[in-house]
């Protein structure tokens, strides 16, 4: 294969680690801040597909899906927050991940019985349809826009975490929220704002991703298992783990995927063991 | 003679009743994913199979027992045992996966229970592993793609890249085209199987199959695998240089409005498309549009000919078990997809295989015919059925 070949292969990697970056980024921080196993959060990553397609077809515009879905997606995370999340807090981890995954057969039926069985699709706005042309490759210019947006909540949650006050609350809260409290933050408050944040880069996930993969029953639990792999390979709670799981295993997935699909579906998983066994922590760890 | 009325009123009835009771006595485990990846084509084919019995006015005559197979072989094998061993039915109609019918053939060739196969494709249910007690009316993973062979090289297509799923439908399909393909003087250069039900990004297979330089790119993909993949085949813009051909299944009426404006221009091949300008599928594409509010599915004409055979072959006087898996393969007529018939030598469908090519129209998208195979019939294969 030329360089062009692998030019592309390696855009379309970098595409898919932000998507999982988008994913990832909420759950490592629900974990690290809050100590919850959230494992319904690709269901709320399928119903930002789900409604952005319902918001795209109502509005007939994409930007409106874009700006909508995520907002929807985060009263759907509120009132998750308010009715379960909250008092199981304190319940340990077990009774945690079995409601999270009871969750993602609620999710999944409702689904089924709002938008049906059958995958759909949404459309590209004209301005990002087509391809884009650059060094002598094609690629598709909604990818690009993918990338585009990745990095973007890349560079702003990098900036509200090492620059802002809140960042510094939230970092404290990760480092040890019991000494966060003494010292006057309100955890509570903090908690339920990132948990809604998490919430809306799922839906924000889902929709973006919604004209590439289209919006299927199966996405949120297919989802799910390479953003645990992402978390757990990253280390609990840190942007810079999130990112660098993200990289890699979009990078293993896609490039395994040119060279070898059979060998690509398991190599994530023998990474995750490897991690595992040598840093169970994680790459980077939100607390040293 | 109030009595006597009394008495009169209740032969009558009791009579009714009996002449009734004859015709009502066929019990049907419908036996079908309602969820899982193929739930959808579970419910378009349920709603084919009830349409031809409302249309014929015979849904009093059956008695029907719904069981869901989630697409798994073990829960498909343990619900058809349920439904032979517990509700004793006569016949089963169904089976969307070409793995849960693999699961089933043993136990359903001991029971000696008919089984109607309205999807699964696999080759050896109506070859090496045929049955006389498995009659399938949907098609086989070969009749539908041997076809494109000759046609593609006749286009002047002479080397193709090919991709489909990693499991048994994928590879038959792929391997049944490639044979044709290769007899007829055309050359696979190259191709993939990708990982079933985990391929949610088809980039890197695509570029890869830019990269071999291919005259072409022949898929198998069906239900959510082929929105994906015909979607992000148009994002990469390789239409005019790499066009698409595949099984009819990559564009089926039933999700290529999911698909858009990418699907244009992609020619398939397939057993049945809604535009069949003749008065049978006009007829049937109007009762399922005024019933649906949409054109009909192929998967929804398998489940419509499931309850036509089955009705054809009570009609020639079967009533029990064995006499039902003999009618069966005797059944012939004209339905919307054409002339169909059981061939005995291996209780497949012979039918005719239509290429069609996704075009855009007023209201949205429809299928073009651009070339027709009368009379598709499979070789036995190994079936030693006759």
């Amino acid at each position: 294969m030329d360089s062009g070949v692998w030019a592309l292969q390696l855009l379309n990697a970098l595409q898919y680690s932000m998507l999982l970056f988008l994913l990832s980024i909420g759950l490592t921080v629900i974990l690290g801040l809050l100590h919850f196993v959230n494992l319904a959060h690709g269901a709320l990553y399928m119903m930002g597909a789900y409604l952005g397609v319902s918001v795209a077809m109502a509005t007939g515009s994409y930007w409106a899906a874009l700006f909508l879905a995520p907002l929807l997606v985060t009263v759907i995370g509120a009132v998750l927050y308010f009715a379960l999340i909250e008092r199981l807090r304190h319940s340990g981890p077990m009774n945690q991940v079995l409601v999270t995954f009871g969750l993602i057969f609620v999710f999944l039926d409702v689904v089924r019985l709002l938008w049906g069985d059958i995958a759909l699709g949404l459309d590209v706005p004209p301005l990002l349809a087509g391809t884009a042309h650059f060094f002598g490759i094609a690629f598709p210019t909604y990818r690009l826009f993918i990338i585009f947006v990745g990095l973007l909540v890349m560079a702003l949650l990098w900036v509200v975490l090492a620059r802002t006050q809140i960042g510094a609350m939230i970092r404290a809260g990760v480092e040890n929220s019991d000494m966060a409290a003494a010292m006057g933050i309100n955890v509570g408050r903090l908690f339920f704002a990132v948990f809604c944040v998490g919430c809306a880069l799922a839906g924000l996930a889902g929709v973006v991703a919604a004209p590439v993969l289209s919006a299927t029953t199966g996405m949120g639990v297919s989802i799910l298992v390479p953003t645990l792999i992402v978390v757990v390979i990253g280390g609990l709670g840190s942007l810079e783990g999130a990112i660098v799981g993200s990289l890699i295993v979009g990078f293993i997935e896609t490039v395994g995927a040119a060279l070898a699909p059979n060998v690509a579906a398991i190599s994530s998983y023998v990474l995750l063991a490897a991690i595992l066994i040598l840093r169970p922590q994680g790459l980077i760890p939100a607390r040293g | 003679m109030r009595h006597l009325f009394a008495t009169i009123a209740v032969a009558a009835f009791a009579t009714a009743s009996v002449s009734q009771a004859a015709l009502a006595e066929t019990k049907v485990g419908l036996l079908l994913p309602k969820s899982g990846t193929y739930a959808a084509l579970g419910n378009e084919i349920e709603a084919g199979f009830n349409l031809a019995l409302e249309e014929a006015g015979r849904t009093g005559d059956f008695t029907i027992v719904a069981e869901d197979t989630e697409v798994k072989p073990p829960v498909g094998l343990a619900k058809a045992r349920k439904l032979v061993l517990q509700d004793n039915v006569d016949v089963i109609v169904g089976i969307v996966s070409s793995g849960v019918l693999g699961a089933l053939r043993d136990f359903i060739d001991g029971a000696e229970v008919p089984l109607i196969v309205a999807n699964a494709g696999n080759n050896a249910a109506t070859g090496a592993a045929c049955s006389p007690y498995i009659v399938r009316v949907s098609f086989s993973n070969g009749q539908v793609n041997r076809p494109m062979g000759p046609w593609l090289v006749d286009k002047g297509i002479k080397k193709v890249y090919t991709l489909a799923p990693d499991y048994a439908a994928g590879h038959q399909m792929i391997e049944s085209f490639t044979a044709a393909y290769e007899a007829a003087g055309g050359e696979v250069i190259g191709g993939e199987f990708t990982p079933f039900g985990q391929t949610k990004d088809f980039g890197p297979y695509l570029t890869n199959a830019k990269a071999a330089g291919p005259d072409a790119v022949f898929v198998f993909y069906a239900g959510g695998e082929a929105i994906s993949f015909v979607k992000q085949y148009g994002s990469f813009g390789l239409a005019p240089d790499l066009p698409l051909f595949g099984s009819g299944f990559l564009t089926s009426p039933l999700y290529v409005g999911a698909e858009g404006d990418a699907a244009i221009g992609v020619v398939a091949s397939l057993h049945y498309i809604p535009t069949l300008d003749t008065p049978e599928n006009k007829a049937f594409v109007e009762a399922f549009k005024a019933k649906f509010d949409r054109p009909p599915s192929e998967y929804a004409v398998q489940g419509y000919d499931a309850a036509r055979v089955l009705l054809g072959a009570i009609d020639a006087g079967a009533t029990d078990r064995a006499s039902i898996a003999a009618a069966l393969p005797k059944v012939k007529y004209t339905g919307p997809r054409g002339p169909l018939e059981i061939d005995p030598a291996t209780n497949n469908v012979v039918q005719n295989i239509y290429i069609y090519e996704t075009v855009k129209a007023d209201n949205g998208l429809t299928q073009k015919i651009v070339g027709t195979v009368e009379g598709v019939r499979d070789d036995p294969n190994g079936c030693m059925l006759q």
